[in-house]
């Protein structure tokens, strides 16, 4: 859907093992960085995006416009410091934003659609280690992501060990819950039942499942954000109108907004992308890949560890991180662990939270 | 430059050896923690129960987890650590007992420092007036205050012998001043004591 873009991109040179047992040729990774790497390359610090993120971290977004997704925590004098840290982020296989997905096209010159590979966190994390391995970086300064980028984060910990010196892991977790693969679910069978995906063979053919797409993001959009935030942000207000219109308009404020959020983002996401993506989320759980036991997995790591949590985040909530911080506990990983008060529910990590940006500043200086 | 610390935080900063694993329970806003990392390169972690404190301490680039000790100890293996730290903590524990005995299954020694409550101003306040002595030291009103288990140095002596554990020092502060150890029971507003894990 992109391919137009002049996305910055590396081909890896090997062929990428899946967890699933299949191999992903000639994979691309996209990616963006920000600041100069040092000599000794000793300054670089990897930023794994969420769900629905991409490369363009501290930079305008292509398709939107919109500053980066991060704009705030990275850049010059930012907690994340460009004028210190070189900062990479990429796209992750599976995605649609430059990286190869199933929107790309397969060896034989058809668009992978639904016979992509079903990949994993892992799976990702191997791209992006395929990555850093072309861009000359043995070992990163710090791993940093929220959300599904602290899944990432944390794979890339539990599984290469000696590719990053510091770990920030925020609003994550190591394994995805029943309630978080059941929204996911909602979510894959709004875009399936809609009829324009067409088995996910939807690629030139004029129609895409935008309206499964819509209500996906829609659902997702709600674990996002906290009852409080919702409230005060819209109540029960109703929207453009003075008394409920006894039909299934837009009547309350909040569903125009979920509408709105809906809208914006097909037009920057492919349907296919999202399932492939959640599945990788639901599939996550770090322990089972370690024998059952969550601190084996974090038991040969050299690294130093900040978890964030969000008071107000009931998708990824504070006990999801106390039980890792109390793996890396018994592995005796070196370990900081907060939980921040924050009214923006999940979405806290990417929002205005002062106390974050110092705990972010902090654990990169420390 | 490290900032002063309280005396009994700087009886304890000198007693740990270079290099050491040190576990602060209840670090507070890590003075104590940076001290012993910057003065003597510990390997220095923290529990603590107040995020905003463990925010601070996280923001000094120290590994500190938001915790109660109460609870969260128990994640933390035997052993682990050489010094396990438990500064004017021991009276808000649920079960001081208890979170003596896991302070030295995570730690060889341990120093543990508490207000003494037989010192003869608590006592005399009591006796003269009735009621729940409220100190410079222990400034919280009996209703709203965190120390739920109000401990003497006799106390701590005795509940350190029935859970066979050896006192290898001990400590006495009042106004801020060391005090000796005669008489330490009126005299000590509050008290340091170095224990560790009888062979």
């Amino acid at each position: 859907m992109n391919a137009a873009l002049p996305h910055r991109t590396c081909r890896l040179p090997a062929p990428l093992p899946l967890d699933s047992g299949q191999v992903l040729e000639g994979a691309e990774i996209a990616y963006e960085t920000y600041g100069e790497l040092a000599a000794d390359k000793g300054n670089a610090i990897l930023v794994c995006h969420a769900l629905t993120g991409d490369q363009y971290l501290a930079s305008p977004h292509p398709i939107t416009g919109k500053p980066g997704w991060w704009e705030r925590m990275v850049g010059p004098g930012k907690p994340i410091d460009t004028d210190r840290f070189h900062v990479v982020c990429a796209n992750v296989i599976g995605s649609c934003l430059g990286s190869t997905g199933p929107a790309s096209l397969a060896p034989d010159g058809a668009p992978y659609a639904m016979r992509f590979p079903v990949i994993t966190i892992r799976d990702m994390v191997r791209g992006l280690v395929g990555l850093l391995d072309e861009l000359g970086i043995a070992r990163l300064h710090t791993v940093v992501g929220g959300s599904m980028g602290g899944m990432q984060a944390l794979s890339l910990a539990a599984n290469w060990p000696d590719r990053a010196a510091r770990v920030l892991a925020i609003a994550t977790t190591a394994r995805h819950s029943a309630q978080n693969i059941a929204f996911h679910e909602v979510g894959r069978q709004a875009i399936m039942a809609d009829p324009a995906w067409q088995g996910g063979d939807y690629y030139g053919k004029g129609a895409s499942p935008d309206a499964g797409l819509s209500v996906a993001r829609m659902a997702a959009h709600i674990t996002y954000l906290s009852e409080e935030g919702l409230t005060e942000k819209f109540g029960r207000r109703l929207q453009d109108r003075e008394a409920k219109s006894f039909g299934f308009d837009a009547d309350f404020q909040v569903e125009s907004y979920l509408r709105y959020q809906g809208s914006g983002f097909v037009q920057r996401f492919d349907a296919n992308s999202y399932l492939y993506i959640t599945r990788a989320m639901d599939y996550f759980d770090i322990a089972e890949e370690h024998g059952g036991l969550l601190a084996t997995a974090f038991a040969g790591t050299g690294a130093r560890f900040c978890v964030v949590s969000f008071d107000s985040d009931w998708l990824y909530p504070t006990a999801e991180s106390r039980h890792v911080v109390h793996a890396l506990n018994a592995a005796g990983a070196p370990v900081s662990f907060v939980e921040l008060s924050a009214p923006f529910g999940h979405d806290s990590f990417l929002l205005d939270v002062p106390a974050l940006d110092r705990v972010i500043a902090g654990f990169l200086d420390g | 430059m490290a900032e002063a610390l309280r005396p009994d935080l700087a009886a304890i900063a000198a007693r740990v050896p270079q290099g050491a694993r040190v576990l602060d329970v209840g670090c507070g806003d890590g003075a104590l923690l940076e001290s012993l990392r910057q003065e003597r390169g510990v390997d220095a972690r923290g529990i603590e129960i107040d995020g905003a404190l463990v925010e601070r301490c996280v923001a000094r680039g120290l590994s500190v987890v938001q915790g109660d000790a109460d609870r969260d100890l128990t994640f933390y293996p035997d052993g682990a650590f050489d010094v396990a730290i438990l500064s004017q903590t021991l009276q808000t524990a649920a079960r001081p007992d208890h979170m003596l005995a896991e302070l030295l299954r995570v730690g060889r020694r341990a120093f543990v420092s508490f207000p003494n409550f037989a010192y003869w101003r608590m006592r005399w306040s009591l006796l003269s007036r009735g009621r729940m002595p409220v100190t410079r030291h222990l400034p919280v009103s009996w209703y709203a205050t965190a120390n739920i288990h109000h401990v003497t140095v006799k106390d701590f002596e005795e509940l350190a012998d029935a859970l066979g554990i050896a006192i290898e020092n001990r400590w006495f502060f009042t106004r801020e001043r060391e005090v000796s150890p005669t008489g330490a029971n009126w005299r000590a507003e509050y008290a340091l004591f170095e224990v560790s894990r009888k062979a």
